[in-house]
């Protein structure tokens, strides 16, 4: 059976024909015979294709299967994140984008009856096998939709990842603090601040506060899922300038359903729909050369 | 696609008076019924407050007296007072806090943080709440079954202070839970992105939010325990030997912190003089026990509100 399938979906690299592998795939893929899982998976990610530019991949997912207890929430995501560049992930509410971008720090461990099947590679090492989240996740930074300081100073907040993981010389703590402000561009709003409670931040300094939070433990990759759909205009755009510059440093990927905002931050893009990765590649072709017509659909606005 | 047609007006669904008709109706209807929800209020307030006046006028000739407060009560005579009750009814609240605060809060993170969302969870949720509503009188004799005769440590502070732990137990638990249950699950998330494991986020965000509402809580049960009667009749015993206050031995029933002796608190006083009590002041008693006993209880409210908002205060800088 497996073998037929591989067989059949071999030839399919026309994007066309993307929703028959998924269709006839073995829907109980266990882990247990990963090898030819994952061989099955290079044969039918006709999307993984090579990234544009040269940049290796800092992450790869292949064949990702995510289930919340009968929901089957993500099938068979396939897709790179090249180092040093932003990944944005669009799609209409629902398909995916945010599951999948939790999977990248196992933010979804916690969710009961939620299970993943695959592999989510960082620098070559299994996530879900060979390292621990918490690791896993000091590697791995997330910012979230809406903004989160903790009900402390912001000294506190921005210094609260390091203490927690045994800095504690307050001359160390100091530097960082304001290195992470700096470069979550809100040192100069904040630095006369610093006692002051997280909470009573407008929203766009406490979004800032929380990525400056997310640098201090030095992430390699910056995770923000919609970050900026709970600001204003002049924050959101504060918040993209501060992507453009930080993803000379880290990698970035971003959950948006601004498709706006994908174009102008983002070198590559992927389109989930309903689970499923539909296409990806680089920012500019998918907007305006998209190889699926679904993708087509999408970004000219006919649906979503 | 474009109309050449004249447009038609469209056909009226909504007759304008009738909408006016019905806002007026609904505005009638908003006015009496925040007129019979405040006659409803006021009245409750004016009952709570005429027992409150009641209860302290009747008994604050007693109750503001200093010797009242400090000398032991009399079996016979008149002119005794309840130093020992007032003193009991604190050492065992304290004991009983001491035992309780740890096994609630670690039940109740485990609940919320760790147990799984299954059966037996949801099973040992509904026990909770069933427990927490258990007659106090059920806890008491429970706790004279199995404390002061299968364990023969009698009547005793110690036997007392297990009943008031098993009567308080659920009730913090269920204020614990929900206080951590409050906790918006972004600060969570948050913690747990920092690459805290679940332990650390749960000491470090989760009990700082959840703080101020833990201890209203606590303080809350604190006077429910401070108050209670029926759980210690036959646990902690109805007689106070009295006490010297400059013994420290702790095998001497006069030794105010042995656990091991009598103690009547002051709501099983009342209690007592009222259904044995042969003093000639009996009743100028009872009303100074129970002033006293209804001002502690409004202060352990009081300071409860106070802390609480304090403390939020500061966490949310607002």
């Amino acid at each position: 059976m497996q073998q037929q399938s591989t067989e059949a979906n071999k030839p399919t690299t026309a994007p066309g024909a993307a929703a028959t592998p998924a269709a006839t795939r073995p829907n109980d893929v266990s882990l247990i015979d990963r090898a030819s899982v994952l061989e099955e998976a290079d044969a039918i990610s006709h999307y993984a294709a090579p990234v544009p530019s040269n940049a290796p991949a800092k992450m790869r997912t292949r064949n990702v299967n995510l289930y919340y207890g009968e929901f089957h929430a993500l099938k068979h995501v396939n897709l790179n994140i090249p180092e040093h560049e932003v990944t944005a992930l669009i799609g209409p509410s629902g398909c995916g984008k945010s599951t999948f971008l939790r999977c990248l720090n196992r933010m979804n461990d916690l969710i009961e009856g939620c299970r993943v099947e695959g592999e989510v590679t960082l620098d070559g090492i299994d996530v879900y096998r060979d390292l621990d989240p918490a690791l896993l996740r000091c590697r791995v930074g997330m910012v979230f939709q809406h903004p989160n300081p903790f009900p402390m100073s912001v000294y506190d907040n921005v210094a609260y990842g390091p203490r927690a993981h045994g800095i504690t010389k307050r001359a160390d703590l100091d530097d960082i603090v304001e290195q992470s402000l700096r470069d979550a561009a809100v040192w100069d709003e904040l630095k006369d601040r610093l006692d002051a409670n997280g909470l009573g931040l407008s929203g766009g300094q406490a979004q800032r506060l929380c990525i400056a939070r997310a640098l201090a433990i030095a992430p390699d990759v910056l995770l923000m899922d919609e970050a900026t759909s709970a600001l204003d205009p002049i924050s959101t755009n504060k918040v993209e300038e501060l992507v453009g510059a930080l993803k000379d440093r880290y990698t970035i990927v971003l959950v948006t359903h601004n498709m706006l905002q994908a174009t102008r931050v983002a070198q590559k893009t992927a389109f989930f729909l309903m689970g499923e990765m539909v296409e990806a590649g680089p920012t500019m072709q998918i907007f305006e050369d998209p190889q699926d017509t679904r993708t087509k659909d999408y970004v000219s606005g006919r649906f979503g | 696609m474009a109309n050449t047609a004249t447009p038609q007006p469209a056909p009226r669904l909504i007759d304008p008076d009738a909408v006016v008709a019905h806002v007026e109706k609904a505005r009638r209807q908003s006015k009496a019924a925040t007129v019979i929800l405040t006659a409803i209020a006021g009245a409750i307030c004016v009952l709570l407050a005429a027992i409150l006046v009641y209860i302290i006028s009747a008994g604050a000739s007693k109750a503001f007296d200093p010797a009242f407060l400090t000398s032991p009560p009399q079996q016979f005579k008149e002119g005794g007072g309840i130093g020992p009750e007032l003193f009991n009814s604190f050492y065992l609240l304290v004991l009983t806090l001491v035992i309780s605060i740890p096994l609630s809060l670690g039940a109740a993170i485990f609940l919320v943080e760790y147990a799984p969302d299954n059966w037996v969870t949801r099973a040992v949720k509904t026990a909770i709440e069933v427990l927490s509503s258990l007659p106090s009188i059920v806890v008491g004799l429970f706790g004279f079954l199995l404390f002061v005769l299968q364990m023969s440590w009698g009547f005793s502070i110690i036997s007392g202070a297990l009943a008031l732990t098993m009567f308080n137990i659920p009730i913090l638990l269920r204020v614990i839970q929900q206080a951590l249950e409050a906790v918006p699950t972004d600060q969570r998330d948050a913690g747990l992105a920092l690459g805290m494991t679940r332990w650390e986020t749960t000491v470090h965000i989760l009990l700082p939010c959840a703080m101020p509402a833990i201890i209203t809580g606590v303080i809350l049960s604190a006077g429910r325990v401070f108050g209670e009667a029926a759980a210690l009749i036959y646990t902690a015993g109805q007689s106070a030997p009295a006490l010297d206050f400059t013994s420290f031995d702790l095998t001497n029933p006069a030794c105010p912190w042995n656990i091991w002796r009598p103690a009547e608190t002051l709501a099983v006083h009342i209690w007592k003089i009222n259904s044995e009590g042969v003093v000639p002041d009996l009743t100028a008693v009872s009303d100074g026990t129970a002033a006293v006993l209804v001002i502690c209880i409004l202060a352990f409210n009081l300071i409860a509100r106070f802390a609480g908002r304090r403390l939020s205060k500061k966490l949310t800088a607002e």
